[in-house]
Order: C-alpha cells, then structure tokens, then sequence
C-alpha cells in the first residue's frame, strides 16, 4: 500500500496542479514543492520498514502482473528521485522558471521514475520507462533554449528508438520463453535454460547463443542510450546545454540513472549466458566512453557543456564495472565490490550533478544567461562562499577522498581491477583528465583579477545557501561514513551475487 | 605517567589528526573578522595534538622488539562479504614524524601569525593550514594503506588551497592547479598500486596482528605471486607507490610542480613545500619499506628508488645554482634533498633516510622562515640579486639563516645535515647494486655547499644593490623565536644520528641505543667522513671564490653565466621541463581534445541527425497516408454529415405555420400508419 501511494501521489498532485483553477506560476511551484515532500515521507518510511512491495493480475491470461518492488537498492534509487525532484522544483521556483504546467510534468515524471525503479515486471516497467520520456520532451522543448526543440526532438527520437529496440527484444523473450517477468527470467537464466528456449523458439533461423545475443543487444541499446555509452551519446550535450538548468538537473540526476539501474537490475542477472560473448566488448565501449567524456570535457567552453561531458565520463565507469562484473569468473569479493560501486557511483553523481548544474544556474541568474568558462574571473574575491561550496562540489566530482564520489569509484575500480585489470588502468586517465578540466573551470571563473563588471556582485543569499545545505550534507556525509548508503543496497548486492554465481 | 598514557595511546591518538581537522571545519565557518580567534584556536588544536604525539614519541622510547606499539582497526564500510577497515598506527616512524611534524608546524603557526598578520584572509590561511596539518598527521599515523592514501590527497588538497591562497594573481591559481595535477599523476599510480596491493592480500592494514600488508604472510603472498613481464607482484606494486611518491616528493620528472609552488605564502612553502608535506613520498616509501625490499637489496623496486632519487638530487642541484629567486633556490634545494632521502631508501637506509627528513624539516623550515623574514623586511624583494649586505640590517634573521644554510650544506660536526647526509652517502656507498647512485649524489653534496653559499653571499655580503631595498628592517618578535627554536633543533639533532652514538637508528630498528666508539674504525667510515667534510669545504670554497666580488650592480650578470654562456640559461629554465611538458603533453592533449570535439560535432552528431531525419521521413510518409487514406477519408465523411445537418438545420425557419403545416402532415402520416397497423 505504501509502494501504491508511493506511485501514485506525485501523479495526484500533477492532476491537482493542472486542474487547480487560478494558480499563479509561483504558487504552483510552492504547492509542487510542498507536495512533493510525501513521496520523500513515503520513501522514508518504505526504507524504515526495510522495503515494500505491490502486485496486482493485470492481465493474468497473458501472464502480466502489475509488480513492482522496492528493496534497499530501489529505495536508494527512489531516495535519490525524490531528492533531485524536491531540489529541481526548489531551483526552478528560486529563479523564476515554469509555470503550472511544468511543475505538473516534473511531478509526473517523477511518478514514472518511481515505476522504472520499483516494477519487477517488464510490461510496466516500460511503461514507466518510456512515458518518463514525454515529460521530459515536453519540459526541454518548451522552457529550453533558443535551439530547444530541435535538441528535444532528437533527444525524443534517439531514446524512442532505443526504446523500440529495447521492447522488440522483450517482445521475442515473451513469444519464445513465454515470460516478461524480471525475476522469473533471471531464474531461468541462472539455471542456463534462456538459451535454449530462446533456441527452440527462433529454431527455424538462430542457435541458442546468436539469438540471446541479438536480444540482449536489443536490450543494451534501449538502456545505453539512457546512460550513455559511446557512441550512442551524441544526443546528450546539445540536450544538456538547451534544457532549463532545473530540467538539466534532472536529466542528468535521473534519467541517466533509469540506464544505469537498468543494467544492474534487469540486464546482468537476465543475460549471464551471454557475458563471455559481450563482456571484452562491453569494456571497450565503456573505456570509450570515460575516455571520450573527459577528452571532449577539456575541449568545451560552455560551462554546461562541460558538465554535460563530465557526466558522460562519471556514468562510463558505472558501464565499465557492469562490464566488469559481466566478465567476473565468480569472484565474490570483485563482483560486490563492483555492484556496490555503480549503486554508490550512480547515486553519488546524481547529488554532485544536482550541485554541479545548480552553480550553473546561479551563475546564468547573475550574468543575464551567461555561462561561458572565459565570460567569468575573479568571482572568488566577491563570492568567497560560492566559491567554496562549488570547490566542494567540484572535489567531491574528481574523487576526492572524504567526499561522496570517492569510495565509489575505489569499490568500482577495485571491482574493475579484480576481473579486467586493463580496462581499470586504462580508465585511471579519465580520472586523471577529470581533474584537469573541474580544476580548470574553478580556476577561470573564480580566481584571477576581479573584472570590473563583477565589482557590485554579492555572496550567495540566504535562500541559495539553503539550498546548497542539504547537497553538501549529502556530499560529505557519504563521504566520510559510506556505509550510510552501503547498508541499504548491501543484502541486495549479496543476492544479485547470488544470481550471477556460475552454476558448476 | 607515561604507563598510565599508554593504556589511553589508541583512542588518544586519534585526536592528534583529529583535533586540526575539527578546527579547519569549525574555522571554514567564521567570518573574516573573526581571524585572529581562528588563529588561536587553530594553535590551540595543533598544540594539543603536539603534547600527545610528544607523549606518543616518549611512550615509544622504550623499545619493544620492532612490534608497533599501537595498531587499531576498526570498520569503516561494508561491501558484500567484505568489509575494509582501517585504524592508526604507532611505531617509531610514525612516533618520530608525527612529533616532528606537530612540533615544526606549531612553530611556523607562530611565524605566520607574525608574517600573515595584515592578511584579509587570516583566519582562512590558519583554517587551511588546519586542515593541511590533521591532514598530514593521518598520514604519519595511517595503519591502512587507504586511509593513508585518503589522507595523502586530502594534503594534496591543502597544499592545492595554500598555494592558491593568493588567487587573485593568475600564477599562483595556475601554480596551485599544475601542483594538483601533476601529484594527481603520481596518485593515479598510487591508486592503482593500492588496489592491487589490496586484491592479492584482501587487506589494506599494515599490520593485524599477523594479517597485515608488511607482515610476513602478506609479504610471502606478494613476492610469490609473478605478473606480466615476469615481475612479481610485490615490486610491481611498489613501483606504483613509489610513482605517488615521486609526485608528491617531487622526484623527475613529476618535480615540476614544486618550484612553481612556491607562489603561496612563504610559511606554507616552509610548511608544507619543504619540512613535512613534500616528505609525504619519502615517508610513504619508508613505510612500504618492506613491500619494497622483497626484490632483495639491488630488486627492481629498491633499484628505481636509488636512481630516480640521485638522478633528482643532482638535476635540483644543477637547477638551484643558476635561480636567483631566493625561494625557489630552496625549492630547489628542497627537490634535491628529498632525492637524497630517495638514494637513502633505495640503498636500504631506511634509517638514514628519516633521519635526513626530520633534520631536513627543521633546517629548511628554518630557511624558509629566514627567507619570509628577509623577504618581510625588504618589502616583497624575492630576487637575490636586488639584496645584498642584509646582515647589518637583519643581524638576528643573519644567524638563523647562517645555521639553516651550513645544516643544508652540511657543514661539518655540529649540524644534523652533515651527519644525516654522511649517513646517506654510507648507505649509497655501500649499496651492493653499483656505485652510479653514490656518485651522483656525492656530487649533488658539493654542489649544495655551493649554490647555498652563493645565495649567502649574495644576500647577506657585499653592498646594498638596490636603492628600493634599501631600509630593510628586523622582524618582529614573534617571528624570530620560531627561528630560533629551528635553529636549535638543526643543531641538537645531530646528537642522535652520529656514528659513534645512532641512536636514531637503533631506536627505529627497535633495538636498545648503545656507543659505537669504534665505529670510525669500520671500513671506508674514515674515508667517508672524510670525503663528505672535503665536499663541504670544495663547494664553499669554489663558490666564495667565484662570488667573491660580488657586484654592487644587480644587473651585472652572474659571474658563471659568462663561463657557461647557453649551459647557465639551460640551468637557469631548470632544463627545460616545463616546456618539454608543454611540447609533448598539453600540446597534444588539447590538439586530442580538439579533434575529438569535432569528431562529436561533425561525424558523431550528423550521423545522428541522419537517423533523425530518417526518421522524419518515415514519419512524413505515415503523415502522408494518415492525410490521403485517413484523415481525408475521414474529413470527406465529416463534410457529409455536415452538409446533411445544415440541410436538416434549414428547415427550421421558425414560422409557425409551416412547423403546423409539418405537425399536420406528420399526425395525418401517422393515422394512417395506425389504421394500416391495426388491420
């Protein structure tokens, strides 16, 4: 019942947002606001009592169930949706921004994202999943930039496709092995039986393993474009850079998470048949893709661009340990180590990117819309505040030890180590190059010369230090005291463990 | 007392980190006008945690057969089925260092209150300096290679603050980046040496009683286990912490960084970029000392360490004689230093080696301290060649600065850097793996005694040069004690490191102090003291003769720039390493950066507006149909319905009589019907 009021109540209070006669734009972002504190009480609770869950026959003919359940790794999943949500909302009534039908489409979105990380059944998992897809269109394409809707529209395009593909390969799961259900395939899977029902349902044109591999591909593509790996990212700078920053925040914070949670949760324990296969593959893409996100980082010179790119790379290494774990020969201790880093990983950059894209939007509220590395200088002498909290932002986004992004990096790259030690050293340049270009842009903006045009600039007002408060809290607490967010998704690292032991 | 402090050693040891830590936190917080109180409570922090590490070092007096005294684990995190602990550590190392590093930093806490006094930012450089200090004591007292390494970059990010304290000027922010960068290079290595360390053992502790990475079990594990290029684990292992360590002891070719450093305030240099943090390296080698000796005395690892620590000591030596920046002379002196500690590890000096880095900390402490006391009283001059005849002016900085420089050169009997390099020279003369090292570094001694005595004379001797430096003026009080109290440590020192009496030695190693007097009777000890004394007096010598006249005019050129001609300008560009880093790193880099933009901009993103437009097409042909087939179909049944209501709709016309007319008409129809109906 809690899981059920979970879903359902950021979606009352969109209907209640769109109906409510007379609302102002700020007041419906002070009602979006206050409403979408319950979800934030509900996943409280639902973490309290230790996980929840909600089912329903839908279609019991057809074998489709209304499932969905929140253990300790989907709590710190809806945990982090209902924080990013509650902070999108607060930087968009901060600086003005929306009106009722863009908190409306927030609040919605968040009730689908919700679904992605709570169903266990395929059917509505995808529904969730694509219909995340419309809000978020809507909300690029109607509050973005000058070049928005062409950016949303491929942004739509590209992830639909993806999409598609992802539901054809289910579709074929369904037809051959009769079931959409997550857990019923990862059993099978475990016991070495999807291949060959695979094999008997395609009988007539593949073998077993060409035709879980062309599933599972289907399967890969809809969530890499999600994340993103190389080279299906290309949607994702122009789409950054032309949403409005709290719109920016959630892309980033969320829906690049749908990808990764995708593949921890649904790819890994439904396709191990197949790892042998796409493992080496998986690897590259996922080097190319920390390679290619801080490369391209250093040659970018809108600020938003930059962090677009620096998102890319901080996800290539949630794909570099799922490859890792794909390639894993049972080794237990390298295996969790990896799950428990993409989960820490996936939810300490959604808190640093909140951060990250929220010192963007200060700057464009201050410069009339700028955001360019050179159009700043100086601003630490009439910001010293601002400049710390960024600096803290920025240290915690290169990894710094003793704030959030370190030890899931450490538990990824120890993970990486333990089964492909190459592809761990290769990535440690990326972590290198990380550095290069955070410090690079702390130094533009704030150090040097103060410009004249800057003289009558202030510090950061009351509101904005409230709002940085509770991103810093959440980027040194985890920090110092991981095991914070460890403790949630630990019981269900030791079961995915379970899943992916290989069968003797 | 000291027993009853020993029962409280484990839990009273982690405030030594602790308490600086609290107090760069709390500090972060106060406004600016509350600096001078972030001062004090900043001293208080540290002073505390002085007086326990002080009562750390003396519980550790007493040997104990080479067990740590202290060596806590407790759990920080929970992964699956394993969980990573890590705790503290007190053996004399770390005991020794800690001491040192509290007790060094307490007094340059002093000095900067002194020196930073009209600083807008004061208590901001005291919070910094905080954290810089728990920092680094977490690393002297880290029992787990992970929380050394947290800690280690957590120092990174100090010195990366102080060195940037002055941000206004470009130089020092990029000084401060370039610092951060180039030591993230060595960690990098570190990162990965620490992981792998960690995958062969399943441990990040150094010692758990029996489990830990230096005991036996762990070590056997390592040096049995071979990786690619048939190295074994243990020394592949070690050669990526040493990498680490030579990012932050600035060892070639990561050393670039250090002189550059030297944009932040003249304390943090001393602090920080010359007595402790720069020895972070050092100390770390001096840790994994085992892990690194499994190769034997002339293995791969220990090998690396001894040439990359000489080749450094000689190169910062070369580099330091052709500077005329009286801080970066130390810098590079700092540089050429910590290759000596560098030489001493590879050798197997262990002992030589800390020994050297406590001495080095407190006579370049001093020196730096002595430098931002000249360089206080002659208004921001910071170029040799614009002083000159200072010892008139600044008669009690000239005593300080006088003892730090003969420590560094190493002048004979009473001051610690003669005995702590001529311990030095011994391990590398006697290092079974050739004499390359020994060479090397012996010419480095003589060339220190040179360019140290060139910067004496230069800043001390002659004339005034300059008339704007001319009213230079003595520091105030509370700037010279520390000096003194430095000076006096550079000297006492050399009482616990002599031959006849190594204490030092045999207190690290465990064992009960006791008189060598015969150990000038050893082999070669005679010929070696004699040697280091000969390369002392050479290099003073040669440099007293060529700076005898030195000029009263600051733009003559320097005496050997003549002789050397396009040698002294390559010496003076420190060899050219920044611009060969220019040239085949950050050049390429953003060449590489460029082209993948563009690769992004021109291929990746058309490629995807070609799906899109296909997609688009498709979506124009479904539109296309959807028109024709559908909607016309539709819109054409539509228009019929339409023009058949507006035929039905004309028949309203509201005339009474024709709705009567149509009343009657209908009624009459349906009489008929009836009657047809009922027949």
């Amino acid at each position: 019942m809690l899981l059920l009021s979970l879903l359902f109540s950021p979606l009352f209070a969109a209907v209640l947002l769109g109906t409510w006669p007379g609302l102002t734009a700020r007041r419906a972002g002070m009602l979006a606001f206050t409403l979408a504190w319950i979800p934030l009480i509900l996943v409280a609770m639902i973490g309290f009592q230790e996980g929840a869950s909600w089912s329903l026959p839908w279609m019991p003919d057809a074998g489709i169930h209304l499932t969905f359940l929140a253990d300790g790794t989907s709590s710190l999943f809806l945990l982090l949706t209902t924080l990013v949500t509650l902070f999108s909302l607060a930087v968009s009534v901060k600086l003005g921004i929306g009106d009722r039908a863009y908190f409306a489409l927030i609040l919605a979105m968040e009730a689908m994202l919700f679904g992605v990380f709570t169903a266990r059944h395929f059917i509505p998992w995808f529904l969730c999943w694509e219909l995340t897809l419309i809000p978020a269109y809507l909300l690029v394409r109607l509050w973005g930039g000058t070049n928005a809707p062409r950016a949303a529209l491929r942004f739509f395009i590209v992830t639909l496709a993806g999409g598609v593909s992802m539901l054809l390969g289910f579709l074929a799961l369904q037809l051959t092995v009769g079931t959409m259900d997550f857990d019923a395939l990862a059993h099978l899977a475990a016991d070495k039986q999807l291949a060959s029902e695979l094999a008997q349902g395609f009988s007539a044109h593949f073998d077993g393993p060409t035709s879980l591999l062309i599933v599972a591909l289907a399967v890969f593509l809809g969530l890499a474009v999600k994340i993103p790996i190389v080279p299906l990212h290309a949607w994702l700078p122009d789409t950054y850079a032309e949403a409005p920053t709290p719109v920016t925040i959630l892309l980033t914070g969320l829906l690049s998470k749908m990808g990764v949670y995708g593949l921890l949760r649904v790819f890994l324990p439904i396709f191990p048949e197949i790892f042998p296969v796409l493992a080496p593959w998986l690897a590259a893409l996922a080097v190319a893709t920390v390679w290619l996100g801080a490369i391209a980082a250093l040659a970018q010179t809108d600020l938003k661009r930059i962090f677009a790119y620096s998102s890319v790379n901080h996800l290539g290494y949630c794909a570099l340990a799922v490859a890792a774990i794909a390639t894993s020969q049972g080794d237990r201790v390298a295996v969790s180590s990896a799950i428990s880093g993409t989960i820490l990983q996936a939810f300490n950059h959604g808190v640093i990117a909140c951060a990250l894209f929220f010192v963007i939007a200060l700057l464009e509220s201050r410069s009339g819309g700028k955001r360019g590395l050179h159009d700043f200088g100086g601003l630490r002498a009439k910001m010293p505040m601002f400049c710390g909290l960024t600096g803290i932002a920025l240290f915690a986004s290169l990894g710094l030890p003793g704030l959030s992004g370190f030890i899931g990096e450490f538990l990824i790259f120890n993970g990486v180590f333990g089964l492909n030690p190459w592809s761990a050293a290769l990535s440690l340049v990326g972590l290198l190059l990380t550095a290069v270009f955070l410090l690079r842009a702390l130094r533009k903006v704030f150090t040097g010369p103060l410009p004249e045009r800057f003289a009558q600039w202030g510090d950061l007002s009351l509101g904005e230090r409230w709002l940085f408060a509770p991103l810093i809290a959440l980027i040194v607490i985890p920090g110092i005291w991981p095991q914070v967010l460890l403790h949630f998704s630990n019981s269900d690292t030791l079961r995915l463990l379970e899943l992916l032991r290989p069968t003797p | 007392m000291v027993e009853a402090l020993h029962s409280h050693l484990p839990a009273l040891l982690w405030w030594v980190p602790l308490l600086p830590l609290i107090a760069g936190g709390v500090i972060a917080f106060l406004p600016n006008r509350w600096g001078r109180f972030a001062s004090k409570l900043a001293l208080a922090a540290l002073g505390v945690s002085c007086l326990i590490s002080l009562g750390a070092l003396a519980c550790s007096l007493a040997p104990v057969g080479g067990k740590p005294l202290v060596a806590s684990a407790v759990p920080w995190f929970t992964f699956g089925d394993s969980s990573v602990r890590v705790g503290l550590l007190l053996d004399p190392m770390s005991a020794g260092m800690g001491a040192m590093v509290t007790f060094v930093a307490l007094w340059i806490f002093l000095f900067s209150v002194g020196y930073m006094d009209k600083e807008v930012r004061f208590g901001r450089f005291f919070g910094f300096l905080s954290l810089f200090c728990g920092a680094m004591l977490m690393v002297v007292y880290a029992n787990s290679l992970l929380l050394l390494f947290l800690a280690w970059e957590l120092v990174g990010l100090a010195s990366y603050l102080l060195i940037g304290f002055y941000f206004e000027k470009p130089a020092a922010a990029a000084a401060a980046q370039k610092a951060f960068i180039t030591t993230r290079v060595g960690d990098m290595a570190f990162f990965l040496g620490m992981i792998w360390l960690y995958r062969q053992t399943g441990t990040l502790l150094f010692f758990d009683e029996g489990r830990g990475l230096l005991e036996s079990g762990a070590l056997a594990s390592l040096a049995g286990a071979t990786t690619a290029g048939g190295l074994t684990v243990s020394a592949a292992a070690s050669l990526l912490l040493l990498a680490g360590a030579m990012g932050k002891s600035g060892q070639v070719p990561l050393h670039t960084w250090l002189p550059d450093a030297m944009e932040g305030p003249t304390p943090v240099s001393a602090l920080i970029h010359a007595a402790t943090m720069v020895a972070a390296g050092v100390f770390l080698v001096a840790r994994t000392h085992p892990l690194f000796a499994q190769g034997g005395e002339t293995g791969i690892a220990l090998t690396a360490c001894a040439w990359i620590g000489a080749i450094t000591a000689l190169y910062a030596a070369l580099s330091a004689m052709a500077q005329s920046d009286i801080k970066r002379i130390l810098a590079y002196s700092t540089v050429s230093q910590l290759g000596f500690m560098m030489v001493a590890l590879g050798t197997g000096g262990v002992a030589a080696a800390m020994f050297h880095l406590i001495a080095h900390a407190f006579f370049k402490a001093l020196l730096f301290l002595s430098a931002g006391s000249v360089i206080h009283g002659c208004h921001e001059e910071q170029d040799i060649r614009n002083m000159g005849g200072l010892r008139h002016a600044m008669p009690k900085t000239f005593l300080a600065y006088a003892i730090g420089m003969m420590a560094l050169s190493g002048f004979p009997f009473v001051f610690s850097g003669f005995w702590s390099k001529e311990a030095i020279l011994h391990s590398a003369g006697h290092w079974p793996g050739g004499k390359g090292p020994f060479l090397l570094a012996a010419t480095a001694a003589l060339l220190t005694a040179f360019y140290m005595t060139r910067q004496a004379l230069l800043v001390f001797f002659g004339k005034p040069r300059v008339p704007g430096v001319s009213h230079p003026h003595e520091s105030p009080t509370v700037m010279i004690v520390p000096l003194y109290v430095l000076a006096a440590g550079a000297i006492l020192l050399s009482l616990i490191g002599t031959p006849f009496w190594p204490w030092f030695e045999q207190w690290l190693h465990g064992e009960t102090a006791s008189f060598h007097a015969g150990a000038l009777g050893e082999e070669g000890a005679i010929g070696l003291l004699t040697l280091s004394l000969v390369l002392v007096l050479v290099g003073v010598g040669a440099s007293s003769v060529v700076y005898r006249n030195v000029s009263r005019d600051s733009r003559a050129p320097d005496p050997l720039s003549e002789k050397l001609g396009p040698l002294w300008r390559f010496l003076e560009r420190a060899m050219g390493f920044d611009a060969l880093y220019e040239t085949i790193l950050i050049g390429p880099l953003s060449v590489l950066a460029d082209a993948v933009d563009a690769l992004e901009r021109r291929v990746l993103v058309p490629l995807m507006g070609f799906g899109e437009s296909c997609a688009k097409r498709c979506g124009r042909i479904t539109d296309t149909t959807d028109e024709a087939g559908l909607n016309d179909g539709f819109d054409g049944l539509c228009a019929g319905l339409q023009r058949r209501a507006q035929s039905a709709s004309d028949t309203q016309t509201g005339r009474p009589q024709a709705y009567l007319r149509s009343i009657g008409l209908g009624m009459s129809v349906l009489f008929v019907l009836y009657l047809w109906l009922r027949a």
